[in-house]
Order: C-alpha cells, then structure tokens, then sequence
C-alpha cells in the first residue's frame, strides 16, 4: 500500500465519486432540500436589485408614493423567507456534513476492527489516524458546503442572466462579456493558490515535526554537540516555508485585483452603454441601477465556483485514502466451518508450518510440533528467533504461508475466528489496557462476567490487594492507556483480565522491563496459578517462569534447537546452558544494584 | 512587542498598512463617481461638492462628459485597478511581514531549546513545548497577516463612508447605520460564546480520537480477547456523541447567521425604503440613494468580521506571552572559555553536587583517572553515576570542589570544545528520524563511508545494516524502520565512535546487547584507539572485572576504588557481588 501521501491528483476520478455517493445516498431527502434552499437563497439574493429597481422606477422617478406598502411587504416578505432559508441551509449542511463523516468513520472503523496484523504492521497508527480524523473531516466538509456554494453560484449566476436578460439583452450581453474571462482566469488561480496552501501545508508539518525532534533529541544533541547543525537544517526548513508561504500569499494577492478590476470593466461597460441608453431614454434609471449592481454582485459566485471546483478535485485525495482504507480486503477471512464446536481442550499441532512476513525471508521453515492439552511450553531464544511468530501463528494473527496447525486434531482455521479468539488468554509483554476502570479493564476478558467473578480473576492474579488499597478501589480510572498505574499493576491487572475469561490455551509473553522485586514475585506467583491446567506458551526471560516450565523450547533462526526440561537441557551444557548462566548473572546483579 | 520579531520588514509592514488606507479610501470613490454619473452626466442634477466639481470639470466638465461617457468607465476602471495595486502591495508585504516574523519566531524558538539549559530538557513538558512553538507562532502570524489588516481596513471603511454619508445627509445616514451596533455586538458575543460549544465538541473529537488510539494500538487484545463488537460499540458512542455535538453546534450557528443576516437584510431594508421615500420628495438625488445602498452593503460584511476578529483578538497576546516566557529562559554559553589541549587525564578533587532539590547527590568526590585509562562505575541506582558523566560534559554546573582536565578546570573551558573532546554514549539512545548513515554521520562533517563503515563494524551493528533491504540509506523512527532497543543502542555507539573523541563515557548504554556483543565491542574499540580514556557505567561485573580500575559509588560517595584485584583482597561490596557469580560456575 502507498503510505506516501500524494497531495494533488490532477484529474476527477469516477469511480471515487461514485463510491463518495452511496454515503452521501443516505441523506438523500436533505440533500434535495438543502439543493432546493439553497436556489432559494440564490434567487433572492438577485432579486433585491429588482426591486431596488422598481423602486427607482416607479417611486423616485414618478415622485409618487402609490403602492409603497405593497412595495414595503414584498420585500420585507423576502427577508422573512431568506432568513427562514439562511437557517435552513446551515442546520442541513451541518446535518450532512456531520452525518457523512459519522457514517465514513463508522464503516472505516468497522472495516479496521476486521483486518488482520499483516495491514497493522505496515500501517503505521498514525496514518489511519489522520484518515479516519482529518480527511474524513475533510470529506464531509467539501461535499456539505460544496453543495452549498455550488448550487448558490449557480442559482445566483442564472438568475442573475435571466434578470439581465429581461431587462435589456444587449446590455446583458455587453455587461457579461467579460464573465468567460473571469472564469477562466478564477479556474486557474484557485487551483493553483490551492496547490500552494497544500505545499505550505505539508512544510508546515515538516516544522512541527522538526520541533518535536528537536525537543525531544535536545539532550542528545547536546551531548553530541550538533547544536549548531541541527539550528542549520532548522532555518532551512523554516526558510523554504518563509518562500513558499510568500508565494501562496502573493498568488492570492494577485488573484483578488485581478478578479475587482475584471469586474470593473463589466461596471465600466454598464454604466458607459446603459448611462448612454439612458440618455436616448431607451432603458430607465432603475434598469441602469440594476445593471451597476449585477456586474458587481457577479464575480462572488464566479470565484466561489471556482474555488469548489478546485477544491472538489484537492478533496479527492483524502478520500481515495479513505476509500481505500474502507475497500482493504481482509486477509484472515473466517470460514467457521464449524461452528458447533463447545470446547477446545488445548492439543495443538504445528505441521511442516514455513511462515513468512510479506516479502521477506522465511521466519519458520517446516517447523513442527505437539503440544499435548495442559502441558506449558516455554520459549526461549534470542530476538528475532521466531519465537513472537510462533505465538501469533497460534492465535491466528497470522497464517502459516505452507502447511498447518491443528488444534484438538482439527485444521485451525475451521474454527471459528471468534471461538479460537474466546478460547485464548493472553497476556502481553507491554500490558495494554484501555481507559476506563479497572473493573471494566478486567471484564475486557468476559463482558458476562459477574463483579465476583471479576474479584476472584483479581485475587488469583495477585491484584486485588493493591486494587482494594486505591482510593476508589475497582472503581479506579487507570488513564489512557493505563497511564495512571505502574506498569507491575498493570500486568497484573492483565493477568486477571485473561483469568477471566478461562481459557484453555494460555499465552503470555512475559515483560522484560523492570518492575519492583516484590511485583514481580506477585507476577511470578499469579502466573504459576494460572497456568496449571491449561495448555500455555510463554515467551519467557525470568528464569523461575523458564524453570517451572513442563517442556521449554529453545529457538533459533526459526528452528528448535534445544527441547526438554530444565534438567535435561542443564545437563546438556549445550546453548540453553550458556543462556541460563548468563541470565542467572544478570538477575543476581539486578537484585543487589537494586 | 510583535515588532520586536519583525527585523528587516518593519518599514514593508507600515507601507502595507499605508496601502490599507489609500486602498480603503479608493474603494469607497467608486461609488461616488457612479452617484456623480448618474445624477449629474445622466441626469441633470448640478455636481455637488467642490472637490468632485472641481475633478470632473478637469475632466472635460459635464457636457463634454456627458458626449463622452466612457472617459468615466475608464475612470472606474482605473481607480478599481489602483486600488487593485494598492492591495496587492498590501497583501505581499503584509505577508511577507508576517511570514517573516514567524520565522523569526519559529527560529529564536529552535535555536533557543537548542542552547538553553540541560536541566531545562530534563523537565520540560514536550507536548506544551511544542504547541508554543507552533500554534501560537501560527496565531501571531495571522494576527499581523490577516486579522490586524482587516481591522485597519474596516475602521477605516467605516470612517470614510460614514463622513461621506453624514455630509451627504445626516438623517439619512444616522437611519442606514442605526442596525450597525448591534450588528456588531451581536457577532462580537457570539463568538466570544460560542468558544466553549467549540471546546466541548474539541473535546469530544479528543475522546473519539483516544478510543481510536487505544483501539489501533491494543488491536492484540482486542483481537485476542474477540472484543471487535465490543470495540465498534464503545467508538459508535463517541462517534455519536461527537456528532451531535457538533451537530447542536451548527444548529447554534444556523440560530446566529439567520437572525445576523435579519439584521443586515432590515439594515439593507431601511437604507433602501427610508432613502426611496427621501427620494421620492425630492429630499436627496437618486444617486445618493444609489450611493447609500452601496455603501450599506460595503459595510455590513465587515462589521461582522470585525466582532469575530476582536473576540479573537486575546489569543495573539496570549500567544505572544508564552513564546516570551520560552526565550527568557536562560541559555548556555557554549562559545566562550579556554581551548586547551586535551589528552584525557581527569581529576575529580572533593567534588559536591546537588541538583535544584539542594540534595547532595555527589558528596566529596575524590579520584583520577590518567590518560588512556579504562575506568568501571558500578553502584546501585540512583547513586549518582550518570551524574558524574553529565558533570564531565559540562551539562551541569557543579557546586563545590573541581575537576581538572589536564590540569585545567573544566568549569573554564569552552563547552563546544569540552563536548568535541568528551563523548558520551547514554542511557536513553535516541535517534534521529534520519537514515542510519545520517545518524552515525550526525557529529561530523564531509566524513567519507570508508569510516561510517569502521564506526559500525566497530559498534557491531555494520552486518545487521547492511542486512536491512535498503543498508545505510534505511530511514528510522516515525516514517521508517523500528530498531530494536539492542540496535538503537549500537547504532547509538557507532554515532559516538566515528569520532576521535579523547575521553569516551558509556553510560549503561551497553545493557541491551548481550555479554558477548558487548565485549566484542570492547575489545575493537581498545585496539583501535590506546590513548583514549574510557569511563564504563556498567551493571555488568564481567565488564567491570576486565577494566584497569573500578570505582564503586553508593548514595554519591565513593565506597571502593582499585584494581579487580585490590578489591577482591578488600573483601567489601565488590567482592561480595563477585562472590556470587563465581558461586555459580562452581554448580
């Protein structure tokens, strides 16, 4: 997929549109009725100058009163129906605006809850948090109120001529001759005005990123002592965004006269031929009066048009990214055959599996291997060695690229997504946990569960002595993330939300950061407790989980180098030797530098 | 206080405002010329006024205009095109007056966090940091592009067209703006109120987008715990809510722009019936009636911006305010000082040091270390080691006591030169979001690969590159590769190896590479450079055990210093940690 973002995509694409409208199908009845306003609004806006007209006409130049109530209603009538369509216009084009981006977030989310970990591993999280934040916004945006600039410039535009035309033809036509002009001239400079602000745009985030950087890395400059250089690269940057800031700005400046003066001579015109008519009393004052007014009201919906039009085809390249986010197929398709499954035990069989990550190097290589139900597996090995694979293989993160995985004696990938999914605990190595309570944190792992059965997880994972001693207890909010607990509580609570839910297969990847002693006893204790029963992988680097382990796999480059107990693999003096001795050092070292 | 930033386009930025006004006073002419027209050319109204009597008789005088009457098309075309140019000079200097500050901003801002204290980056909240150093520049920038601009042409629009209303007729003028108060009051508060219905849906955006976050970032869980449904359920509530927050809130701009845009159309209303009426009398001529209108409409539009532009206006002074508050802070005086020769001989006398707290955290260090010695420091945490390694950098000031480098005090150097012969290898590697051989290549200028090569082999970390698909040229951090905690920490090596530093400090900085690795490295950089003097922060006692001398520190003071040897004879702290690691190989 091409992460990188393309800012300008110079023709209109069909098919995008398309799929952009069966959102916007939706809000069919509003879209009409905000079409039909907003024709309203247009109309009216070009029709006061009739009336200023009549005014002139029929009051000022008869220098008589008569009909001026009638005169006073009509247009106070007018107002009263403008603003009716003003509130109109606003309240439907932020409904459909709103609800657009409501929908295309929602099926973009639903789409993301359902792709598998290939998508999320090229994906970065920041770039389909801009898709679904940014260019959704943008979306919604340039088709509610395109809509509405679109139609007003139009209604405005050909009631406008229409008027014209009915007043006196030749000078509509001398008035509007220099329209084409405008037009062409509007179509260029917003489209190019609009490709610089999207330059600057993208400069504008370079800086910031360039900030982050330079706050962030400000202690390692200073020890490196580049200071200097990264002052020099800053100004770069800053210098291409002065140039290139001054130039989108002059653009505009450009534009704006340009587009008055153009204007003007449609004035000029109108004076100079309708004063002239005047005078040969072939039109009236009124007429005149109107055409002064028209040629100046014309260039607004002009430049508006122009300005949607530019940025209709700009808007496309959010939402091809977000089209292309929604279309994604998803790779781990479920074919649930069989769905009546109860329970799973836990036997489970690798089978001549090879695996590799999209375009690379075969991680696994007809690996093999029986597990039978209860027994725990210890992986160990360096990183890089397969052993993450082999777990994800298990959970079906991912699929073996040749040969299969049985579990109880049947093809893995006939069992249902969600019922292998609800038959495994799993407890990672960095504790992710969501905002919310601890109690809601737990309950992740069963959302039947009962607040018993909630304390009796947290007792057996050791947390419920340091939950009780918290202010609010099971109640307590743990921040996004789980940033208000130390990352021990954290694993803890962890471990009792895959208590939770009692699964047969259990996968831990054990943490390698530091806690305190005394947490990692209580991790020691809750997992052992855990794990009796059921059939347990575990990524493992403490030693007391390595050695309570009923088999313990060494892995390297993808194959199993070393299989047995501790004892068997002690008394080998082979690499699981070497490996133990040196994290026995290390772990001897950490308990008296403290 | 924003002039201060403007240096060099201060005299621009005034000539732009001048424009403003020679543009302003321009676009209220036209529609006088078009009065003038009409009831004087067309109509047979006598030229009221001296001034436009007097300017039009230049012209020719009515008869001759009134045979040739485009001469005043030409007119209005001529002066719309000079007003034209007097906004393009104001809009291109304006901006560039603008843009330049910003840079200004934005490059005292980097360049400041760039020198400023160590300490500083030590406590520093990034995220508000960096919203200083972004967001307020930005909103100063339009403050002096856009929003001081519109000001300055609104008043004085306003000025100008109300002096020519009242001098035309003063009733009538005070009719056609009686709407124009309240026109503006109303736009002022509503957007000083709407601020908080703005704030609420930020921060339902904020919430959405937190549920987003932690639902990409945990996809494990969530898909290990089968809680997709569970999940599409919790961010359909914050969809929702968003929605309709920002749905009440169009449904508040829908209530302000109709009865905003009722007052103009009335104000509009009035102007056209009460002058019809006028006119009608004979009270005033058709083309000051046609005049009033224009003017109304000229007017209306920018009076409400101006209420949203003054109800803004605080942010820019906030703005101001906090970016000042970043540049007062002090900074390091890295360029002045003593340029000795260093050989790497260093002498801590009773060395004390304390951090802001005033808690001891070094207490009378004593102890030296002799050019092309390799040096241990082991100690439990927080004991002060890493301490001793900034204090060598220069990265903070010590108290009381000193240390000599080759016999000079090193509180008397120059820090860029202190740091050009000192390198340290620290905890936390970061890198920069460059490619690896930037990164490596980062403290030094116009190196050639030849030595890039001989730092990373030397760091262990040239095979692991070059397995990467695109080798050296592979982009790290946000756009590009991960590295592992191990790779980050060789790369971070290799960056500080390529230089020919004369004392190299490693500050834990070898804990994610395994003990084989770590003495590779070791032993290549011994072999490449005898005379260089190494301090080793270590957890490890292997390393420890093969250095010429180990110093133990607990609670900020030396313990035990000596020889592997000597302190295994002492039989204290250091012999007692060996202890048990020989216990072991004995199993």
């Amino acid at each position: 997929m091409e992460i990188r973002e393309q800012e300008f995509k110079k023709n209109f694409d069909l098919h995008l549109w398309k799929r952009l409208f069966d959102f916007l199908k939706k809000y069919r009845n509003s879209v009409f009725f905000l079409i039909f306003v907003m024709f309203g609004v247009g109309i009216i806006d070009a029709t006061f100058p009739i009336l200023n007209k009549y005014a002139i006409d029929n009051f000022v130049k008869n220098k008589s009163l008569d009909g001026f109530y009638k005169f006073i209603l009509i247009y106070l009538t007018l107002i009263a129906v403008q603003v009716f369509n003003v509130w109109w216009l606003i309240a439907l084009a932020g409904k459909i605006d709103m609800g657009l981006c409501y929908d295309i977030r929602k099926s973009a989310f639903n789409k993301l809850q359902r792709l598998s970990f290939s998508y999320y591993d090229k994906t970065p999280v920041g770039w389909i948090m801009a898709r679904l934040t940014s260019d959704v916004a943008r979306i919604g945006d340039t088709l509610a109120w395109g809509i509405v600039d679109f139609i007003w410039g139009i209604a405005i535009m050909g009631s406008i001529v229409v008027y014209m035309f009915i007043l006196n033809a030749r000078l509509a036509l001398i008035t509007l001759s220099v329209v084409p002009l405008l037009a062409v001239l509007s179509i260029y400079f917003q489209k190019k005005i609009l490709f610089e602000y999207r330059k600057v745009r993208r400069i504008n985030s370079q800086i910031t990123g360039a900030f982050n950087e330079g706050i962030m890395g400000a202690k390692t400059s200073k020890i490196l002592n580049i200071e200097d250089k990264n002052i020099d690269e800053f100004k770069g940057l800053t210098r291409s965004m002065f140039s290139s800031s001054v130039r989108a700005a002059i653009l505009s400046s450009i534009y704006m006269p340009l587009v008055m003066t153009l204007g003007s001579i449609g004035t000029a015109l109108a004076l100079n031929f309708g004063g002239r008519s005047v005078m040969l009393n072939t039109i009236s004052f009124g007429t005149l009066a109107a055409f002064i007014s028209y040629s100046i009201q014309f260039f607004d919906p002009v430049r508006e048009l122009a300005r949607v039009m530019a940025e209709f085809i700009s808007a496309q390249t959010a939402a091809e990214r977000v089209i292309s986010l929604i279309d994604t197929e998803v790779e781990i398709k479920d074919f649930g055959e069989l769905s009546q499954i109860k329970k799973i035990n836990g036997d489970i069989e690798f089978k001549d599996v090879s695996f590799s990550y999209k375009d690379g190097e075969d991680v696994l290589e007809d690996f093999n291997l029986k597990v039978k139900a209860g027994q725990s597996i210890a992986l160990v090995g360096e990183t890089g060695s397969g052993k993450s694979t082999i777990v994800n293989l298990l959970c079906r993160f991912y699929e073996p690229t040749r040969g299969s995985i049985y579990i109880d004696g049947m093809d893995y990938k006939s069992i249902p997504l969600s019922k292998l999914h609800s038959s495994l605990g799993y407890v990672l190595q960095t504790p992710h946990l969501f905002s919310g309570t601890i109690k809601e944190n737990i309950q992740y792992g069963n959302l039947n569960a009962s607040f018993e059965e909630i304390i009796e997880a947290a007792k057996l994972a050791n947390a419920h002595e340091f939950i009780m001693s918290l202010e609010k207890a099971y109640d307590t909010e743990v921040g996004e993330g789980g940033s208000k607990l130390s990352v021990g509580q954290r694993q803890l609570i962890s471990i009792a939300r895959a208590i939770v839910a009692n699964p047969s297969i259990f996968i831990l990847d054990e943490a390698t950061s530091s806690v305190d002693t005394e947490t990692e006893h209580m991790i020691q204790q809750a997992i052992s407790k855990v794990l009796k029963g059921r059939t347990s992988f575990i990524i493992a680097h403490r030693l007391s989980t390595i050695k309570s382990a009923d088999r313990i796999l060494v892995i390297k480059n993808g194959k199993i180098i070393e299989d047995g107990s501790h004892r068997e693999l002690m008394k080998k003096r082979g690499y699981y030797y070497r490996l133990y001795t040196n994290q026995y050092i290390l772990e001897q070292e950490k308990k008296i530098f403290g | 206080m924003f002039f201060k930033f403007m240096k060099g386009y201060r005299l621009k930025y005034i000539f732009a405002s001048i424009s403003i006004i020679i543009s302003s006073f321009l676009s209220v002419i036209i529609p006088i010329i078009i009065k003038t027209s009409i009831d004087s050319i067309i109509g047979d109204k006598k030229i009221e006024g001296r001034i436009i009597l007097s300017f039009f008789n230049l012209l020719g005088g009515r008869d001759y205009l009134r045979e040739h009457l485009y001469i005043v098309a030409l007119l209005i075309v001529l002066i719309t095109a000079l007003n034209g140019l007097f906004m393009y000079i104001k809009g291109k200097w304006a901006n560039e007056a603008a843009e330049a500050t910003a840079k200004n901003l934005r490059d005292s801002l980097y360049s400041h966090l760039q020198r400023i204290y160590y300490n500083f980056h030590v406590e520093a909240k990034t995220g508000d940091l960096i919203q200083r150093c972004t967001s307020d520049v930005e909103t100063i920038k339009s403050f002096l592009a856009v929003q001081f601009v519109e000001i300055g042409r609104t008043v004085f629009m306003v000025l100008f067209i109300l002096s020519i209303m009242f001098y035309y007729n003063a009733a009538y003028a005070l009719i056609s703006i009686s709407l124009i108060p309240f026109i503006f009051a109303a736009s002022y508060i509503f957007f000083k109120k709407v601020k908080k219905q703005f704030q609420l849906c930020d921060e339902a955006e904020g919430e959405m987008s937190a549920v987003l976050q932690e639902n990409l970032t945990g996809v494990r869980v969530v898909k290990a715990f089968n809680r997709e449904e569970f999940e599409i359920e919790k961010f359909e509530e914050k969809n929702r809510t968003y929605r309709d927050l920002l749905l009440k809130l169009m449904r508040t701009f829908a209530y302000f722009w109709s009865s905003s845009d009722a007052m103009c159309m009335l104000q509009t209303f009035l102007v056209v019936v009460y002058g019809v009426y006028l006119a009608s009398k004979g009270a005033i001529t058709l083309g000051t009636l046609i005049i009033f209108i224009s003017y109304i409409g000229m007017l209306l539009w920018p009076i409400r911006q101006l209420g949203r532009i003054l109800s803004d206006m605080g942010k820019s002074f906030v703005a101001i305010a906090r970016i000042n508050e970043i540049l007062k802070e002090p900074i390091e005086d890295l360029s002045t000082g003593l340029t000795p020769n260093i050989e790497g001989n260093i002498e801590f006398k009773n060395l004390y040091f304390s951090y802001r707290d005033g808690k001891d955290v070094l207490k009378d260090i004593t102890f030296s270390i002799k050019k092309g010695e390799t040096i241990a420091i082991i100690g439990p945490t927080g004991s002060g080691k890493s301490t001793l390694a900034y204090l060598l950098l220069g990265l903070y000031d010590y108290n009381r006591g000193s240390i000599e480098l080759d016999g000079v005090e090193l509180k008397n150097i120059n820090k860029n030169y202190l740091r050009q012969n000192i390198g340290l290898v620290s905890q936390d590697c970061f890198l920069f979001s460059k490619t690896l051989k930037e990164n490596i290549a980062i403290s030094t200028k116009n190196v050639e690969d030849e030595r890039i090569f001989e730092a990373s082999k030397i760091a262990d970390i040239h095979d692991t590159i070059l397995s990467f698909e695109k080798g050296y040229e592979t982009q790290i951090g946000e756009k590009g590769v991960t590295l592992s905690g191990g790779q980050k920490q060789r790369v971070a090596i290799a960056r500080c190896v390529i230089k020919d530093y004369r004392v190299l400090i490693f500050d834990d900085s070898l804990s994610a590479v395994d003990t084989e690795t770590e003495q590779h490295i070791r032993n290549r950089l011994k072999e490449r450079s005898k005379d260089t003097t190494t301090i080793i922060i270590t957890h490890r006692l292997t390393t420890a055990h093969e250095c010429d001398r180990i110093i133990v520190l607990d609670k900020g003071t030396i313990i035990e210093m000596g020889s592997h040897d000597e302190l295994i004879k002492k039989g204290g702290f250091y012999r007692r940690l060996w202890d048990i690691q020989s216990q072991l190989d004995e199993e």
